[in-house]
């Protein structure tokens, strides 16, 4: 069935709630008003309200309560409202729940899904906007989710709720509505640490994740017009990461563009980056490029403003074509 | 139990309904915790343990709070100075001590955490860490699970008066209050974090005021008398079995000995301060009190002693001689298996 | 202590209800214009201006701080921000006083008025009155520092440590709680088990006071004798003002989801505006000529407001990467 992203969510929450009474949603505003972005819409009539419900503005307590609904046994699926707000949070997701199986010898886990809007262009300025994954894809003990597709969207999330570790499933406020795609009814599972190659080429490979995933298949199209053939491979989880895939498309090409939407500078593009220099330095036939968000705080309102930071279509496709060109 | 020394003196099924067996545990696990911590001490001084942070002069908060729990259905959050916590709810002296030494049977971390990170899967004791005041979210949400299960669960978490400043407190208490959960707040206050003094940490005299802020019970408790805390522990513990939500209890204690085994009180409080405290040793009192009773004497008390002793030196000994955790290990348990 | 009410002439009491219908005609444009769309996103103060404009009357304007958040359209209008500074910065204009077109509208800040700038987290800005009042304080300065916030703000583990930090300091801070009920589509009653956020003070050891906040005399009189505690270095008080929204959270919300219009229409009975209006009038301080001129002058000013803003320059995007650090003055 083709649905947008936002569908994608829902519908998932909905079939992964059904078959496992263990879940329980909350955060602000997910009850009654079924969340801002309506992505719990329906939710709670469905499944009450103690399944489902609207908790006291505070991060700190959404988080550092389903860490111990998660100990004694329930699979809570907390959502910050934006991902802007889960510093508050911070001590609770990296000192706590990242840290809770390491540090009992593996005695003690915390199952739970955070879910987080990020992610900007949609004139939501310095506070509604961010890309928060650099952050937390440093953490050992976290996983860092961003899908970029609602097909993907589906059987991550529900890979991510089966999961006996704590798990940030970032999910892009722009693809909310603008993405679309065919999700199949019955229930299944993506793998997390499994990217996918979502488009095939050979001149030059583009590796990203989340919404930039998109952007950057419309560049590749639009390169394909003019000869250029580009390979997208979708991250998909940037903690597990997949490491043999991007090797994989590095040395296929040899020519490598990692696209972000997060700040430049300490964003994972490094990361990618380092390890393709690390284990695939002498298959390249230039420079590794990034493309990201530049070093300014977060992405500012004026529309103006927005444009000269957004990573759009545009500028991946220019980024390209001179790599190619290369 | 001043008060019930001169009326009950002939009472042998005293305060709090608890039977003479129930005291002895009581008095047991209070000295037991004070002579593990001397241990512990005597080990740091010694060069065996690195680091020691004691419970000294909290045993009758800890121990009379801890029993009126259910071991087989609660939960419990201590924090660092609740070694007569976990004793009091199963954990083993030989348990503590490979904590101590951090060898790889340490139930509570392994190894990877500094001692007294407390932590048992099987004792119902939830892992904690050292930032302070996060376990109390972690109750909370033990508590809202058992709620939605359906079960009988009340969760406690044990923290400082210093942490109550912490905005995991507030929020900590906000959350239960709001949705009624069964878990019991518990501020061991001995009035110092670190080297500051109560009255730099907060404009109030009782924690327990911060309980009108949500709308819940706050008790004062006399934390040098584990009757008086056990009573106040029960009662709270009640009120959240009945559905009727959280208590917050401020339990005045004394902090015999500095911050820790890194610190030195002696640069911030006066001598007779820390005499003043020594007075009002909490163990001593607890057995005075029994002798009035007329449910403990000397030979029980020599008996005692000898049996404590033993069971410390048997701690020690199979701490020093169990295994060190295996470097190849360093890897292990980042995410489930 | 000073009488309360003291300086509440005639005169004052004409130009605070100016601020108040100023507010609300300002905010029922920009409504206007988010429909017209022109302007992304509106945050309003509808129902809220007794509050807004009463607090910032009693403090002492130009010499105290304010540390606001995105429902403070009138608190700011009180403080001298001008519709055009509001107009420019709904826009997102470069000239824009409050951050130049980089923040969403409702975003304020202005040195020069004493308006220090916000983000959008919620409650943060509570950590920063105490820490204004902290530096007035070793500074030996009269200043105040208030900061205001909503009740689902107070659920915020900041709101506990900027309490606790400026009760046991000592510090001139105020903080005014405008409590709406609602925290977006979240009641109070989900939000805390206690009926007054007031209550808290005594997990302070300060006062906590409760008014009308459709009133803005007993706003004004509560400010003000929080502004002089503040002053005498008795420490900080906690008032919160009941008041309503009498619109959605934001241009976003559509709070037929989770209110009843009954509900709202009971509470627009207490309207502040209307309220006052009658006040004044009882009081002979206002006739209909008047209220005609004031209504005008109010829709005169919002209307050169818009034009303005409307032909004023955006960011020039070459400007994006400037101020992620102090640019020493050449
Ligand atoms: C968030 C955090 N800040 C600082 C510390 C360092 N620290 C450890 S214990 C302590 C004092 C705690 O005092 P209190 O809560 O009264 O407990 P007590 O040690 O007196 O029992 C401090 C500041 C910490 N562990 N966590
Ligand atoms: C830390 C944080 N979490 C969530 C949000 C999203 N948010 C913006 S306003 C709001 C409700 C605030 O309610 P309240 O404090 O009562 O103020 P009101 O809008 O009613 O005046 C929420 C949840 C935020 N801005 N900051
Ligand atoms: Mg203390
Ligand atoms: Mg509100």
């Amino acid at each position: 069935m083709a649905m947008t992203y936002l569908e994608a969510v829902r519908e998932t929450l909905r079939q992964e709630m059904r078959r496992d009474a263990r879940i329980i949603i909350y955060g602000e505003d997910v009850g009654v008003r079924g969340g801002v972005f309506r992505a719990t819409e329906g939710l709670q009539e469905e499944f009450g309200e103690d399944r489902v419900m609207d908790s006291p503005l505070a991060e700190s307590a959404i988080v550092g309560t389903a860490i111990g609904a998660a100990i004694n046994g329930l699979r809570p699926v907390p959502e910050i409202q934006f991902a802007d707000f889960i510093f508050p949070a911070v001590n609770q997701i990296v000192q706590e729940a990242a840290r809770i199986r390491y540090r009992s010898n593996g005695t003690f886990g915390v199952p739970m899904v955070i879910r987080a809007p990020y992610g900007g262009g949609i004139h939501g300025a310095l506070y509604h906007s961010q890309s928060i994954e650099a952050f937390f894809a440093h953490v050992p003990g976290l996983k860092v989710v961003m899908p970029a597709t609602p097909y993907d969207v589906k059987g991550l999330l529900a890979a991510s709720i089966e999961d006996e570790d704590p798990v940030l499933f970032l999910e892009h406020k722009g693809a909310y509505r603008s993405i679309r795609g065919d999700v199949p009814d019955e229930r299944y599972l993506i793998p997390l640490g499994e990217a996918e190659v979502k488009r095939e080429g050979t001149d030059v490979s583009i590796i990203s994740w989340g919404m930039t995933v998109n952007s950057s298949l419309k560049a590749a199209e639009n390169l394909a017009k003019r000869g250029v053939s580009v390979e997208v491979l979708d991250l998909r989880t940037i903690r597990p990461l997949d490491t043999e895939a991007i090797l994989e498309t590095a040395r296929k090409t040899g020519k490598v563009l990692v696209v972000h939407e997060d700040n430049l500078t300490g964003g994972f593009g490094g990361e990618v980056s380092a390890l393709i220099a690390e284990h695939a330095l002498f298959d390249l036939d230039a420079p590794i490029r990034r493309l990201a968000g530049p070093d300014v705080p977060a992405m500012p309102y004026a529309p103006s403003l927005e444009h000269a930071f957004l990573v759009t279509p545009e500028k991946i496709e220019a980024a390209a074509q001179e790599l190619a060109a290369f | 139990m001043a008060k019930a020394k001169g009326k009950a003196a002939a009472k042998k099924q005293v305060d709090g309904g608890l039977s003479t067996e129930r005291l002895h545990e009581m008095y047991y696990h209070m000295v037991m915790a004070r002579a593990l911590d001397e241990r512990c001490w005597v080990m740091n001084r010694g060069g065996q343990a690195p680091f020691v942070i004691s419970g000294q002069g909290h045993e009758a908060a800890q121990v009379g709070t801890t029993m009126a729990f259910d071991p087989a259905r609660d939960f419990l959050c201590p924090y660092y100075r609740d070694l007569g916590v976990v004793l009091a709810f199963g954990v083993t002296p030989r348990e503590v001590m490979c904590g101590l030494l951090a060898r790889a049977n340490d139930p509570s971390s392994g190894g990877r955490q500094m001692p007294s990170h407390w932590g048992h899967a099987a004792r119902r004791i939830i892992t904690g860490s050292s930032p302070v005041a996060t376990q109390i979210l972690h109750a909370a949400g033990v508590a809202l699970a058992a709620r939605v299960r359906g079960e009988d669960t009340v969760a406690a978490a044990f923290f400082g008066e210093g942490s109550s400043n912490q905005g995991d407190f507030h929020e900590g208490l906000n959350f239960a209050s709001v949705h009624r959960l069964p878990v019991i707040f518990v501020c061991e206050n001995n009035g110092y974090a670190i080297s500051v003094p109560v009255s730099k940490q907060m404009a109030i005299s009782s924690v327990a005021a911060r309980a009108a802020g949500y709308g819940i019970p706050g008790v004062e408790v006399d934390g040098l008398d584990p009757l008086a805390v056990y009573q106040a522990t029960e009662a709270a513990v009640a009120r959240a079995r009945g559905g009727e939500g959280p208590s917050l209890l401020d339990v005045k204690v004394v902090r015999l000995t500095s911050h820790s085994s890194d610190d030195d009180q002696r640069s911030y409080r006066t001598a007779e301060d820390l005499a003043a405290e020594r007075a009002q040793d909490p163990i001593p009192r607890f057995r005075s009190w029994m002798e009035s009773q007329g449910i403990w004497d000397d030979p029980q008390e020599q008996q005692l002693m000898t049996r404590i002793k033993g069971e410390v030196d048997d701690a020690t000994e199979f701490a020093l001689a169990s295994p060190v955790p295996d470097a190849a290990t360093l890897l292990d348990h980042v995410y489930a298996p | 202590m000073a009488d309360v009410s003291e300086g509440l002439t005639p005169e004052v009491l004409m130009d605070m209800y100016y601020h108040m219908v100023l507010a609300r005609v300002l905010d029922d444009r920009m409504w206007v214009m988010n429909r017209l769309g022109r302007a992304p996103v509106v945050y309003s103060s509808n129902g809220h201006e007794a509050t807004q404009v009463a607090s910032a009357f009693a403090l002492d304007r130009g010499h105290d701080w304010v540390v606001p958040y995105y429902r403070d359209l009138a608190l700011v209008l009180a403080m001298g921000m001008t519709p055009r500074d509001v107009f420019l910065h709904l826009m997102g204009r470069a000239d824009d006083p409050n951050s130049g077109g980089r923040q969403m509208p409702a975003h304020w800040g202005s040195v020069d008025l004493k308006i220090l700038t916000t983000g959008s987290v919620v409650t943060t800005q509570m950590m920063h009155a105490a820490g204004i009042a902290l530096a007035a304080k070793l500074k030996h300065e009269p200043t105040v520092a208030m900061a205001t916030f909503g009740e689902g703000s107070t659920s915020q583990g900041d709101f506990h440590e900027a309490l606790n930090f400026a009760a046991v300091m000592k510090l001139p801070a105020i903080f005014l709680n405008e409590n709406n009920g609602y925290a977006i589509s979240v009641p109070a009653r989900k939000q805390m088990a206690v009926p007054d956020v007031a209550a808290r003070a005594q997990g302070y050891g300060i006062p906590g006071v409760v008014v009308d906040g459709n009133d803005p005399i007993k706003v004004f009189e509560a400010v003000r004798a929080a502004a002089a505690r503040a002053r005498a270095g008795e420490g900080p008080t906690l008032i919160e003002a009941k008041t309503y929204r009498f619109v959605p959270h934001s241009s976003d919300d559509d709070d037929r989801a989770y209110r009843s219009r009954e509900e709202v229409a009971e509470a627009k009975k207490h309207d502040p505006l209307v309220v006052f209006e009658q006040e004044l009038r009882e009081q002979r301080l206002l006739d209909d000529t008047q209220h005609k001129a004031m209504l005008d002058r109010a829709k005169a000013a919002v209307d050169d407001a818009t034009e303005f803003a409307d032909t004023a320059p955006d960011p020039d995007p070459s400007t994006l990467g400037r101020h992620v650090y102090h640019e020493a003055v050449l």
